[in-house]
């Protein structure tokens, strides 16, 4: 094989590992400091996702606009896109918080699986809102003039790294300032922290927030690199479960970890993909399963054998606690 | 509009066999089983493997009773389904759920184990049957009985309330008159006092189980029967059983039932001004508005 | 007061049921009690008096195996059942009531005793009558609701409950908190009825006049140590005991 396939494979590994560490990091932040079980990953993911999509997009004309019914297109630029994604991700993210946040654990994480079911199926049976469940297609890419189309990964990925650094710094910064110290303190006993005298409801609605705009971004990316997307991409397996193995393959509460969990098991997932190339041909359309089938299980085994994870908690933030 | 009511009511009592299920083992173990609606999958899909295979190797007859839409394989297949969704479910306390809390896990590990477990028995039926949907008896054409008052209702439909009724009764005798019964409603109250009291609380939480997992495994057969198998359809019902037991109580197993026949009955009703895939988020709203009302469900916890 | 008197009958020892030994028991790092002994003889009540946080529970506890010393020993007649689980002592014939938690409130007074009588494996139903005779209220009640039966009553139950395996001793914690004074006096009498059908008890009381008005002898433990112990009635005559614990 030669040399530039291969580089041209890696790119595109490296590329969605990238994406899926920026989702494991807006978990990280729910979960990993606030303990907050956001099990509706894929919906901010599919609200993310389509929102930049539907703000990047030109207003589709001449035959293909009896194909596609979108609530708006407006053409604006990728920044604008990522920015959008996130800021509306926000603002539902709160929306949905003020009556979900102030339910025990249990019940935040059946509310948010619900939340994100309905809205796939909004997304999924409103036509008039993005085409329905026959998606968006023809997303455009930032930069696509640069380069010839098939060196264009690689811009790509050096863009997707740029945020992903980029929010990793804020991540960081937000984490080991006083406000992430209330955090972790919710995190290690809600009972307590709320008698330190701090509103413990708004710093939990501002780590769910603040999560779900970096969960939004990533979806705005994912379109971008996938230019289609369509409700049956934001599935609970794909959009939320192999996020939450990552987080807890990492390491919760540890942002480095978070995102080399994000890359090992993307690793692992894309290595079943060549585990099920040898399967005889009959059973090559179950591949997906097995696939998947693969990531539960070590998923179980994660939890029952090494439940911190590869990295663990951060030292520094647990130090915080004393 | 009678006839969603009354299609509500035989959705609803296969809901509430689940979410007897779920209100069970929350009762006993305080912990929310999110494997469950696979449970039924798993019952669905156990019961069809039976009747297309050892059933018919073995040459039970394949004719269907009346007006029914099954015969003497369903007949057998059912308790035998039962029967292994309860071991199922026996085994998957003892290996992961047990195992984690021996080893003190969150309850956050927990649930996460059990969101792990419900993709592990879908990736499993995908394996094993594809995604296609299947039919206990493909190629039926099933005429609807007409009831007073213009009702139109399935042969199938009105067994399957019956069905329901039954094994209510059965679990609701089990649990007020049985010794096993009343520990388990004993440890559900006060565990440490059962405890204290020389109730063997092990023996207990395989017994719940295995209750649920039967039930599980009766209602994934009945909607089976009712209207279809895909490899999702517990996982859809995830919601729907949730919302049914907190509705009812967590712990509460008549809470529970009522709960079921509630969900299902506005479920059912929203298709009037709604599409039916909306179902399940429909389920979802009432449990959201409940939580926040009300968060004790209507009859309120069984205890503590 | 600070005098540690060594309890006159240590040469007749070979008497009890119960004997606790040097007990030092804790939760985490902290030592609750430091060094206790106890004894109980057959047919005895004993009672267990000392200010909050004194250790009383924990004394219980410890007997019953829902803590582990660290250092000491409890024997069951010559039977060593130093952290034997509660599952196992239930068997032995050793019942416990605790102070709260005590009945399962949504099962009926009927169904509370068959729950405590869950190990046996007879016909208990002979006993189940001895419990409605001694305590007839219940009796009346048999298929009511705990849940909604008088603070009074639920302490019956709770003491039947715990009386169902025809245990040789009874450890109850606190029977009379929480009640309207008219149960307190109610449930002493029952306490001394239940001793005269041959149960030896250790009780846990704040109330220390009346637990020591019922009992044959008492133990005063303060800050996790033995103070005093001895007769009862000699423990009421005693002025500083009267002065501290005994109100007036």
């Amino acid at each position: 094989m030669q040399i530039g396939g291969i580089l041209a494979y890696l790119v595109s590994f490296a590329i969605m590992a990238t994406i899926y560490a920026v989702f494991s990091l807006g978990l990280n932040i729910q979960w990993g400091y606030t303990g907050l079980f956001n099990i509706g990953i894929a919906g901010f993911f599919a609200i993310g996702a389509y929102m930049s999509s539907l703000i990047t997009m030109p207003k589709p004309s001449g035959t293909y606009a009896e194909y596609v019914d979108v609530l708006f297109a407006l053409n604006l630029p990728f920044p604008i896109g990522l920015l959008g994604a996130g800021v509306v991700c926000g603002i539902i993210a709160y929306l949905i918080g003020i009556p979900t946040l102030k339910l025990g654990e249990d019940y935040l994480a059946i509310a948010t699986i619900g939340i994100a079911e309905t809205v796939r199926l909004i997304f999924n049976n409103e036509q008039w809102l993005a085409n329905g469940p026959r998606g968006l297609a023809g997303l455009p890419q930032p930069l696509s003039g640069l380069v010839e189309a098939r060196f264009y990964n690689y811009i790509y990925l050096m863009i997707v790294i740029l945020i992903l650094v980029i929010l990793y710094l804020a991540t960081e910064r937000a984490i080991r300032s006083p406000w992430g110290r209330v955090l972790r303190a919710i995190r290690e006993d809600e009972v307590s922290a709320s008698m330190s005298g701090k509103k413990i409801s708004s710093f939990k609605m501002q780590a769910f927030v603040f999560g779900a705009m970096v969960m939004g971004i990533g979806g705005a990316l994912y379109a971008h690199y996938t230019k289609a997307i369509s409700p049956d991409v934001f599935t609970p397996l794909y959009g939320t479960f192999i996020i939450w193995v990552m987080v807890i393959a990492g390491g919760s509460g540890n942002n480095k970890g978070v995102i080399l969990g994000a890359f090992v098991v993307w690793a692992i997932w894309i290595g079943t993909q060549f585990i099920t190339n040898f399967l005889p041909y009959t059973l090559k359309a179950r591949a997906p399963y097995i696939r998947f089938l693969i990531i539960g299980i070590l998923l179980e085994i994660i939890l029952l054998y090494r439940p911190r994870g590869l990295l663990g908690e951060e030292k520094a933030v647990s130090r915080m606690m004393e | 509009m009678l006839e969603l009511f009354m299609y509500g009511i035989v959705l609803g009592s296969i809901i509430s066999l689940g979410a007897i299920g779920i209100t069970l083992v929350y009762g006993i173990l305080r912990f929310g089983n999110f494997a469950h609606g696979d449970l039924m999958t798993t019952g669905a899909y156990i019961a069809f493997f039976f009747v297309t295979g050892p059933l018919n190797w073995v040459g039970i007859p394949d004719n269907m009773f009346g007006p029914f839409s099954f015969g003497w394989r369903m007949v057998i297949a059912f308790p035998l389904s039962m029967l292994s969704v309860g071991g199922v479910a026996i085994l998957l306390d003892r290996i992961l759920y047990q195992t984690l809390r021996n080893k003190e896990a969150g309850r956050v590990t927990l649930s996460m184990s059990a969101l792990g477990a419900s993709f592990i028995i879908r990736m499993g039926v995908l394996l094993i049957w594809g995604a296609d949907y299947k039919f206990y008896k493909p190629g039926l054409i099933r005429p609807a009985l007409e009831l007073p008052a213009g009702i139109k209702i399935r042969p199938d439909q009105i067994l399957i309330l019956i069905v329901v009724a039954i094994l209510v009764t059965a679990v609701h005798l089990f649990l007020k008159k049985s010794r096993m019964g009343k520990a388990m409603r004993a440890t559900s109250d006060n565990m440490e006092l059962a405890r204290l009291s020389g109730i063997e609380i092990q023996k207990v939480i395989y017994y719940t189980w295995g209750i649920g997992g039967a039930l599980a495994a009766a209602a994934g057969v009945l909607y089976g029967i009712d209207v279809q198998l895909h490899p999702g359809m517990g996982w859809n019902f995830l919601i729907p059983l949730f919302a049914a037991a907190i509705l009812g109580g967590l712990g509460n197993v008549y809470g529970a039932l009522v709960g079921g026949l509630v969900i299902g009955v506005v479920q059912q009703m929203s298709t009037a001004v709604l599409l039916p895939t909306y179902k399940p988020a429909v389920a979802f709203i009432i449990m959201i508005v409940l939580l926040l009302i009300r968060p004790q469900g209507i009859f309120g916890r069984s205890s503590r | 007061m600070n005098e540690c008197w060594r309890p006159i009958w240590v040469d007749r020892t070979d008497n009890y049921i119960l004997k606790v030994e040097d007990i030092t028991v804790g939760y985490s790092k902290i030592d609750i009690l430091h060094g206790v002994d106890l004894l109980l003889r057959k047919g005895e009540i004993v009672s267990i008096i000392g200010p909050n946080g004194a250790g009383k529970s924990t004394l219980l506890k410890t007997i019953f195996g829902l803590l582990k010393p660290r250092k000491g020993n409890v024997f069951l007649q010559d039977r060593d059942i130093t952290g034997e689980k509660p599952e196992r002592l239930v068997r032995r014939g050793i019942s416990y009531v605790p102070q709260v938690e005590n009945v399962f409130s949504s099962l009926t007074i009927q169904e509370n005793l068959e729950m405590g009588a869950f190990t046996r494996t007879d016909d208990f139903s002979g006993r189940i009558e001895e419990i409605y005779e001694l305590f007839p209220v219940l009796g009346e009640r048999r298929n009511q609701r705990v849940g909604n039966l008088s603070g009074g009553q639920h302490q019956m139950v709770a003491m039947s409950r715990a009386l169902m395996l025809d245990p040789q001793v009874l450890l109850l914690d606190e029977p009379s908190a929480g009640l309207a004074p008219k149960f307190v006096s109610m449930i002493f009498e029952r306490i001394i009825d239940i001793n005269k059908t041959g149960v030896s008890l250790i009780l846990v009381e704040q109330n220390a006049r009346e637990a020591l008005n019922m009992a044959h002898r008492g133990y005063v433990l303060t800050t996790g140590r033995n103070v005093l112990d001895g007769e009862a009635k000699a423990l009421l005559a005693n002025e500083e005991i009267g002065r501290l614990y005994l109100g007036g």
